[in-house]
């Protein structure tokens, strides 16, 4: 027993213990009562995906000659009609926009997923990304509206679809968050009358639902201006969604200042850093690195939220895909529709969530030791 | 250190004008009294000790000189400037004033370089390369120029705690306070700090310090002062205030440290 200990050579671990073949027998089948739930699951998972292969691509129309839709409805729901979306996407996406100018509304798109792209890499988190947006911004304005430049004028009435929908929330996010930010720094200001302004803001706000603030934006907001003056529907939906994603994100930004230990701000204040080169070196940034999770699922929720908008009778990309099937000839095929509408909200909310994941690690190196 | 050159070092502290000085200074947490007519100056070049059970009031006492908390009554000047509402004064005094914080309180985001070059770049608009150098001299003196890169989560409590002081004195400042600077610390780090904080006391900088640590205090201190209960009870030089107690405060203070040691 008390021999002097040999130490031992280290061996690699029996295939037992590594490889799939294990992984396989501890995850899956650690037992009898697993095991069996874990061949029920895989048994359903390959009959659903079997199914939908079926259903989607092997039965699936995928285009029709001018609006015949009979060879779909033959089909008695066994496939999938694409067709409808090779005939309507274009609704889809754009809306009502002017057939021959969809071109613009198409490229206002790419460089909004452009600006998107540029933001989200690290490299470009300069001064001049600003500037970046402030150009594509007006890029995007220019297309849309024209007027200018030998484009011809669109009207905002007839703006829709996908474009829509992504105006709605980089506009509402790009000025939501920033005012988030000046918010959740008011209600812990020392004067108490930026602090009550900014509580009665957050409070009144969460007030209510989304679609009572659009209500009011469409509705009450135009009695309160004098008489001949109009701001366009879309500029008040747009108003209401920043206020709302204000309040919202004020309340995870100012969670985020609650977890900063008071240490932080006296190192900072000894030092003789002023208030705001304080909050913009030592508070925010740690501040904010702590709440993004919540602050992306916030981003996350408003983008689909923007979809409320189709109460007050904007196009956006879900109104665009109802209003796409309701012509007598393609009623019925709404599965196809949401399907596609669904795959591209996903799409976008998807990368949000994966980026803000690396983000998270990126920024949060320091932690690790 | 010969005797002679202290006695000369301490003549000449006691001319020099006060970088300190508070008068009659009052404070109130709510109904607790935690200052009460407290008169202290400290001399430009003093090396001050402040010791006293928990809750005495140290740690409001030093807070209050550099503003992180505000008294409600009695005067307050450092360096020639007294501590009023007026911002233009807070910040000049902030300048001049650093801090050691118990915890450390480094930025946790920013490297040790960072940490030390913030606040000469931003408040004292030193060029980066000139501040760069600068904190490097500063991490050099106490002993970590190899960890500049790294963060503050990488470095040992007792190697955070000099980096903090270097990024005080990143500031050039005039008057450096401590609030128990090695109490968060473990016996082997405590060391390592002490000895930079002597090193520091050698350059012949402004200190007030709150610390149990009774050797220090001897070998450093020009003046010990020992608060109770938010009042200064009793202070002179260190080996008249540990060997001779005229108060029984003091005395049961004195016998609890050193058991507690
Ligand atoms: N922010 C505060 N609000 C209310 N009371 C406080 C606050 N800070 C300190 N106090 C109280 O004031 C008194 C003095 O506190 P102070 O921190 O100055 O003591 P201290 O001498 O530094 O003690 P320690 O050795 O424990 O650090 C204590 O009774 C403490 O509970
Ligand atoms: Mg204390």
């Amino acid at each position: 027993m008390s021999e002097a200990a040999i130490p031992t050579a280290a061996r690699s671990a029996p295939i037992t213990l590594v490889g799939p073949i294990a992984w396989v027998r501890t995850n899956l089948f650690s037992g009898w009562f697993s095991g069996l739930f874990s061949l029920v699951l895989l048994f359903l998972i390959v009959k659903w995906t079997l199914g939908f292969i079926e259903w989607g691509v092997i039965n699936a129309v995928w285009s029709v000659p001018n609006n015949q839709t009979q060879a779909c409805r033959d089909l008695k729901g066994t496939g999938a009609c694409w067709a409808v979306i090779t005939e309507k996407h274009r609704f889809i996406l754009f809306g009502t926009y002017p057939y021959e100018e969809q071109w613009r509304a198409f490229l206002s798109i790419l460089v909004f997923i452009g600006l998107f792209i540029v933001s989200a890499m690290r490299r470009f988190w300069r001064k001049e990304l600003g500037l970046i947006w402030i150009g594509a911004l007006t890029t995007i304005g220019v297309l849309m509206w024209g007027g200018v430049l030998g484009l011809n004028y669109v009207p905002q009435e007839r703006w829709g679809g996908l474009v829509i929908t992504l105006i709605l929330a980089t506009f509402g996010l790009a000025f939501a968050f920033p005012l988030s930010i000046l918010v959740a720094l008011g209600r812990r200001s020392k004067l108490p009358a930026i602090k009550a302004l900014c509580v009665i803001y957050v409070e009144l706000i969460r007030g209510v639902p989304l679609i009572s603030l659009l209500f009011m934006a469409s509705v009450m907001f135009p009695l309160f201006l004098p008489e001949g003056m109009n701001i366009d529907k879309l500029l008040r939906a747009q108003i209401a969604i920043i206020l709302f994603a204000g309040a919202y994100l004020a309340e995870v930004v100012r969670g985020g200042l609650q977890s900063l230990p008071r240490g932080q701000y006296e190192a900072a204040d000894a030092l003789g850093l002023s208030y705001w080169k304080k909050t913009g070196f030592i508070i925010l940034p740690q501040a904010l690195r702590l709440v993004i999770p919540p602050l992306v699922n916030t981003f996350i929720g408003f983008f689909k939220d923007t979809s409320l908008v189709l109460i007050i009778g904007i196009f956006d990309l879900l109104t665009a895909g109802k209003t796409a099937i309701i012509e007598p000839a393609w009623q019925g095929f709404g599965i196809e529709v949401y399907l596609t509408v669904g795959f591209i909200y996903f799409c976008f909310c998807f990368a949000m969530s994966r980026y803000s994941q690396n983000l998270e690690a990126e920024l949060n190196q320091h932690r690790v030791r | 250190m010969s005797t002679s050159m202290e006695a000369v070092a301490s003549a000449a502290r006691a001319d020099a004008p006060p970088a300190i000085m508070l008068d009659k200074v009052n404070k109130w947490y709510g109904a607790l009294h935690v200052l009460r007519d407290v008169t202290l100056n400290v001399a430009l070049g003093e090396r001050l000790v402040v010791c006293g059970p928990s809750g005495s009031g140290k740690s409001t006492l030093i807070r209050c000189i550099n503003r992180l908390e505000t008294h409600q009554e009695g005067t307050i000047k450092v360096d020639g400037i007294e501590l009023s509402d007026d911002l233009r004064a807070l910040d000049a005094i902030r300048r001049e004033v650093g801090m050691v914080f118990q915890s450390f309180n480094l930025f946790p985001h920013l490297t040790i370089l960072e940490n030390c070059t913030l606040a000469p770049i931003w408040v004292r608009h030193m060029p980066k390369a000139e501040a760069e150098a600068l904190a490097m001299e500063y991490l050099e003196r106490v002993k970590i120029p190899e960890q500049a890169k790294k963060y503050p989560g990488q470095l040992s409590g007792g190697q955070q705690q000099r980096v903090a002081i270097a990024r005080a004195l990143c500031m050039k400042p005039k008057i450096m306070l401590f609030d128990e600077p090695t109490s968060a610390l473990d016996p082997e780090m405590i060391k390592e700090v002490l000895e930079t904080m002597v090193g520091l006391a050698e350059t012949g900088m402004t200190m007030v310090c709150v610390t149990h640590e009774m050797g220090f205090a001897r070998q450093v201190a020009d003046r010990v002062v020992f608060m109770d209960r938010g009042e200064i009870v009793e202070q002179g030089p260190p080996n008249e205030v540990f060997e001779n107690p005229r108060t029984d405060r003091l005395k049961l203070f004195l016998s609890q440290i050193l058991r507690g040691h």
